[in-house]
């Protein structure tokens, strides 16, 4: 400590005063390292928010290209019997690539044809047949149809690709570019709401391609997660906090618990896989075993959150029921269980929730398979809409990138929701008494 | 499964006449795990009276008072020895109800602790679970009666339906009373009904007690010495886990018998 | 009558025998006094009537398809009925398809085998259903009888739930029993294939071309270490972003922040551990790196599109709640008197945090980052989007990597059955992840119970 030892003209008091000023400056930089860590990881937040809401918010509207379609009679009904069956078998291809070349006479040539053809979804053909059985009189007649754009033109109306550059980099050609403009000009293109994208199952194209199926997977499985790990989790609460001695095989039990809860959830996969489809020959990919592994998962969660408010009853409540002579279960069901079923409830939608987001588990049971059918049954195949995520994340094209984030905005919306529910529910049960 | 139930518990015996052992306790003796906490203590609790437990703060009251009525069995550590009679029926014998016990014997609790339920609800839950409303009309008929013998009737008429927790605190401990009274209980115990509660409050319990007193045997735990004078007719003093002394509360207040119970009234042990 | 009218049908029964049992105790009270409540004698005769109906009804549909199975192996044509019991399943399977006709093509082959199952089947269904009502009838009318006023019935029913109560705190134990059997079997089926030597110190890991047998080095390569060295590396990367700027930020919720900053902060913080790790992953592999991608090329560094850094840095924002909300925690439960100390000695407040509170809450914060660490080891979405499957035993954070848990998930993804020593591998690594995060758990909790017991 030589700086104590005060060098000649500097005086003790001096010193000291120095040091202090030197502590405040570091006292300073440690406020600011801690208001700095948190920015940081608000931060990071606010910036996965922001990516998301930008790549995901452009799929609530799709480019449509609106063309003057002629149900030509030859293509659709040759025979002209105007049986539904032979409409709906129609070549509906040729009726759009018709009306297409008609707007745009000058591509010519196969590789044209075949670049302007693009300009169109293959869901437009669906829709032009949906138009004629819907209204057989159109056949004839030439009538402008707002048909869906491919993904590609799409992005270009939205300005999420490339319009210059060199050609052989970009997903479109400058003569591609060059039509759509022109049809632009000419009032053709507008953006419609993209409701295919909330009522449609998984597809191969992008601009088809929806969450509906996912979400009504999601639904199934959870619907079984909660069927399951409700019940038992509270009745396993209730025992091991009102009725257990307390002995070795509850400690089991309760260590048992605890260590459930920390297990990595792909363990619960391997657990689904080995046990639900291997030994029990349960379905793949089905919301059922899905539900049955998440619920699982969520036991431990809904027993501890469950203890955790069984507990938090003050036990005057329980002498009181048993001193007018209630037995112990009449005392837990009349009085403990619904005081406590706030915190349960609340503890069973956080663990919803986190059963909700879980993506890995439902990997290896084989749910990541292309689905594109809107499950009816628990026993159907289905996605869930975190898979959903992971598997167009995991899509080459771009028009995917954005869906993704569009389907995690899904995700997102019905995880606020749920939280959102589990707020509201505390407050009203806590208003009663 | 048990059917075997036995009818003497289950059947009220007729009412005992005055001066004779409502409740007679023998060599009673518990532990919490190891520790004991009661040792050998016998004495005759007579019906129609009010007897107040005494003595210095962990003696035993409580653990004896909750003897009385099985509470006790909540207690995963807590065992007991002896006998315990009610109407000369050992309350510990094998085949008793003990649910059905704690209906005959009720009890009110040192904290105010009402559930968190409506006045009406409070009152009316006892008569319910052990079915002795067969209607509508008869439950609220129970309801009013027990408020009414609580004392609290016309405080509360005209809001039945308010939570039973709203009430203060000394409104609460008679809600708590009128609980009790509603399943029709032979003996009502105490433990420090008074404590949470300011002097109005208290002499308002108290003269509730001494009405009480024509319909049912009471005992009663308080640490004040007055109280124990005004409202009980016998007197019990516990020191260490054992029953000291036992007479007439004139007699234990007066004249006792034991250095120690004249020691403790006095002031000078506790 | 399928399953589902059958369950309905029951549980009409049930709830008439508990009207039945109600009214019964109902005219007994009139002249006696009941043991119970009308509403638990209603229930009684409800459980007689429908408890053991139900149980025959589990055990009949367990044993239904053995025995209908049987049946119909006795009505396959003669080549078929010696087949391996794998391939007779594919034919039962198409039986049943053919019966059900939902098969694609015709088999006339199996005709008679198909009429044999539909008969089979409808028999049992009948029977089943008229077997089972007939138990549910029986039982009520049991039951009924059973109702006298004496009958404790409260008591008989109480037992009853409590039973199923007790069954219920069992699951808990029958999912870790799960866990750890369907674990044991593969990894020992693993380690008769592959040697444990060679799996926990071989330095590479090649389990693709262990498929066919006629492969170049078809005995395939099972050393994990580079597995693990990959699970290290990500862990250490996100524990590196996560301890300093958890800890931090929690010595600043707890100590510095205002009430209501950290009424605002905390929750913020906590949205970090509830958004999907799918979406972390989403963000790592299409923001992240990418991102970092490019700024590699800036200054002139090779930065792989898949690479340890972009999965550990993104893992590391997703664990820093984890670090901080626990951490917030023991640094909150420091006594006061022990601040009051060192403030009395004339320390500013970061002198009296740095020297005083953390040393104090050190075990604490040393068991958040065990279970942070757990976390971060078991964390499946992010590394398999965005840390790449190459299983390179290098220490360059810039290049892609892979984790135990990214292994477990692509060896088994499309697959069902587990013969070849690469399906089995991915239990035995699910098997060395249990045991490390159930490891680093006990540890924490130890650590952490040891600091509570300090303090009282
Ligand atoms: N649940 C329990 N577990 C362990 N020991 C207990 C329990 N309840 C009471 N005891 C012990 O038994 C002894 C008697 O306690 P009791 O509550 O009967 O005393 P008390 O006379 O009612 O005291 P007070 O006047 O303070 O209420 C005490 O030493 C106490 O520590
Ligand atoms: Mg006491």
């Amino acid at each position: 400590m030589s700086k104590w030892a005060a060098p000649t003209g500097v005086s003790l008091a001096d010193c000291a005063q120095a040091r202090l000023r030197g502590r405040y400056r570091a006292e300073r930089r440690f406020r600011y390292c801690g208001i700095a860590a948190i920015c940081l990881a608000l931060g990071m937040l606010g910036v996965l928010f922001a990516t998301i809401l930008a790549q995901g918010l452009p799929v609530l509207t799709q480019t449509q290209i609106g063309l003057d379609v002629a149900f030509a009679p030859g293509i659709l009904d040759p025979d002209g019997t105007g049986e539904a069956e032979t409409l709906a078998r129609a070549d509906y291809r040729k009726l759009a690539r018709n009306a297409l070349r008609t707007v745009i006479p000058e591509a010519s040539g196969r590789r044209d044809k075949r670049a302007l053809a693009k300009m169109l979804s293959i869901g437009a053909e669906e829709e032009l047949r949906d138009a004629v059985l819907a209204d057989p009189t159109l056949v004839g007649q030439t009538k402008r149809i707002w048909l869906t754009a491919g993904a590609d033109f799409d992005a270009l109306n939205k300005g999420t690709i490339a319009r210059t550059g060199a050609e052989s980099d970009r997903r479109l050609s400058d003569k591609q570019i060059a039509w759509f403009d022109a049809l632009d000009a000419n009032g053709q293109v507008r953006r419609a709401f993209n409701s295919r994208f909330f009522t449609a199952g998984d597809s191969r194209e992008p601009e088809l391609a929806g969450v509906l199926g996912a979400v009504v997977g999601t639904l199934y499985a959870l619907a079984i997660t909660l069927l399951l790990a409700f019940p038992l989790g509270v009745m396993a609460a209730v025992y091991l906090e009102e009725f257990a001695p307390k002995n070795r095989w509850t400690g089991i039990v309760e260590v048992n618990i605890n260590n459930l809860a920390a297990v990595p959830s792909i363990v619960f996969g391997l657990l689904g896989l080995a046990v639900f489809l291997n030994f029990f020959g349960l379905p793949r990919s089905a919301p059922l075993v899905g539900g049955m592994v998440l619920a699982l998962m969520t036991l431990p969660t809904i027993i501890i959150a469950a203890r955790a408010s069984l507990k938090a009853v003050p036990p005057s409540i329980r002498e009181a029921a048993l001193g007018i002579g209630a037995s112990p279960m009449q005392t837990v069901t009349h009085h403990v269980l619904p005081l406590a079923m706030p915190g349960i409830l609340t503890g069973t939608i956080i663990g919803m929730a986190r059963a909700l987001g879980e993506t890995a588990p439902l990997l290896m049971i084989g749910m990541v398979a292309f689905i594109a059918d809107i499950p009816s049954r628990v026993t159907d195949p289905a996605s869930v809409l975190p898979v959903q995520v992971f598997l167009w994340a995991d899509a080459p094209e771009r028009a995917f990138a954005e869906r993704t984030a569009a389907a995690i905005l899904v995700l997102l919306t019905v995880l606020v929701a749920m939280n959102l529910s589990a707020v509201i529910l505390r407050k009203k049960f806590e208003r009663r008494w | 499964m048990a059917l075997t139930a036995r009818r003497q518990v289950l059947e009220t015996e007729p009412l005992a006449t005055a001066k004779t052992a409502k409740v007679a306790a023998h060599g009673v003796t518990v532990f919490y795990a190891d520790k004991q906490a009661l040792e050998d203590v016998s004495m005759d609790i007579r019906g129609h009276e009010v007897t107040a437990l005494i003595g210095p703060s962990g003696c035993g009251k409580s653990t004896f008072l909750r003897c009385m009525n099985r509470m006790n069995d909540t207690i995963a550590i807590c065992r007991v020895e002896g006998e315990i009679l009610v109407d000369g029926v050992d309350i510990y014998g094998p085949g008793v109800d003990v649910v059905h016990l704690r209906a005959r014997i009720g009890m009110v609790f040192q904290k105010p602790n009402p559930f968190p339920k409506s006045i009406f609800e409070n009152v009316a839950y006892g008569p319910r679970i052990h079915g002795l409303a067969e209607n509508k009309v008869a439950l609220d008929d129970i309801v009013e009666t027990s408020l009414r013998r609580a004392g609290l009737w016309d405080e509360v008429k005209d809001r039945l339906n308010e939570a039973g927790t709203g009430l203060s605190g000394g409104q609460q401990q008679r809600l708590c009373i009128a609980r009790a009274i509603a399943v029709s209980p032979e003996v009502i115990l105490m433990d420090e009904p008074c404590s949470a509660l300011d002097p109005i409050a208290t002499a308002r319990i108290e003269e509730l007690i001494d009405e009480l007193r024509e319909k049912y045997t009471i005992v009663i735990v308080t640490h004040s010495m007055q109280q124990a004078a005004r409202v009980s007719q016998r007197t019990a003093f516990f020191h260490l886990g054992v029953l000291v002394e036992q007479g007439d509360t004139e007699q234990i207040f007066t004249n006792p018998v034991e250095k120690r119970t004249q020691d403790y009234i006095t002031g000078r042990i506790g | 009558m399928n399953l589902l009218t059958l369950t309905t049908a029951l549980l009409v029964l049930a709830a008439l025998a508990y009207r039945v049992g109600q009214r019964r105790a109902l005219r007994l009270r009139t002249d006696q006094r009941l043991a119970a409540l009308p509403s638990h004698y209603g229930a009684y005769v409800a459980l007689w009537c429908g408890l053991p109906a139900a149980a025959l009804l589990v055990l009949w549909l367990i044993g239904e398809s053995q025995i209908v199975r049987l049946l119909v192996v006795g009505a396959l044509p003669a080549e078929s009925q010696g087949l391996a019991p794998a391939q007779l399943d594919l034919v039962l399977d198409e039986v049943a398809r053919i019966a059900a006709g939902t098969n694609l093509f015709e088999d006339d082959s199996l005709a008679a085998a198909a009429a044999r199952y539909s008969a089979l089947r409808g028999i049992s269904d009948l029977a089943k259903a008229v077997v089972v009502m007939a138990a549910a009838v029986a039982g009520l009318v049991a039951g009924q009888h059973l109702v006298v006023a004496r009958l404790r019935a409260r008591d008989a029913v109480e037992r009853l739930v409590r039973g199923a109560l007790m069954a219920a705190s069992t699951m808990a134990i029958l999912g870790t029993i799960g866990i750890v059997a369907s674990m044991l079997l593969e990894t020992i089926r693993f380690f008769q294939q592959v040697s444990p030597l060679a799996f926990f110190t071989g330095l590479e890991w090649s389990p693709q071309t262990a498929i066919r047998a006629d492969q170049v080095g078809s005995s395939g390569a099972f050393g994990a270490i580079p597995v693990f060295a990959g699970t290290a590396m990500i862990t250490l990367i996100a524990m590196i972003v996560a301890v300093p700027i958890g800890l931090m930020a929690a010595i600043h919720t707890a100590e510095y922040a205002s009430p209501r900053a950290r009424a605002i902060i905390k929750p913020l913080l906590e949205v970090l551990a509830g958004i999907p790790t799918v979406v972390y992953g989403f963000f790592a592999a299409l923001t992240v790196g990418p991102t970092l991608r490019r700024l590699g090329d800036t200054i002139g560094l090779d930065v792989a599109s898949e690479s340890a850094l972009a999965a550990g840095l993104v893992m590391g924002v997703m664990i820093i709640p984890f670090v901080s909300s626990l951490s917030d925690d023991v640094i909150n439960a420091v006594p006061q008197a022990l601040r009051d100390g060192a403030y009395a000695l004339g320390s500013t407040q970061s002198e009296v945090i740095v020297r005083v509170v953390l040393p104090a809450a050190l075990h604490g914060i040393v068991g958040a980052v065990l279970l942070a660490v757990s976390r971060a080891i078991g964390e499946t979405m992010i590394v398999v989007m965005a840390a790449g499957l190459a299983a390179n035993l290098s220490a360059n954070p810039l290049q892609a990597t892979t984790t135990v848990t990214v292994q477990i998930a692509t060896l088994l993804v499309g697959d069902q059955v587990f013969d070849s020593a690469k399906t089995l591998a991915a239990f035995a690594l699910g098997m060395v992840l249990f045991m490390a995060t159930l490891g680093l758990n006990i540890i924490a909790l130890r650590v952490v119970t040891r600091y509570r017991q300090a303090y009282e």
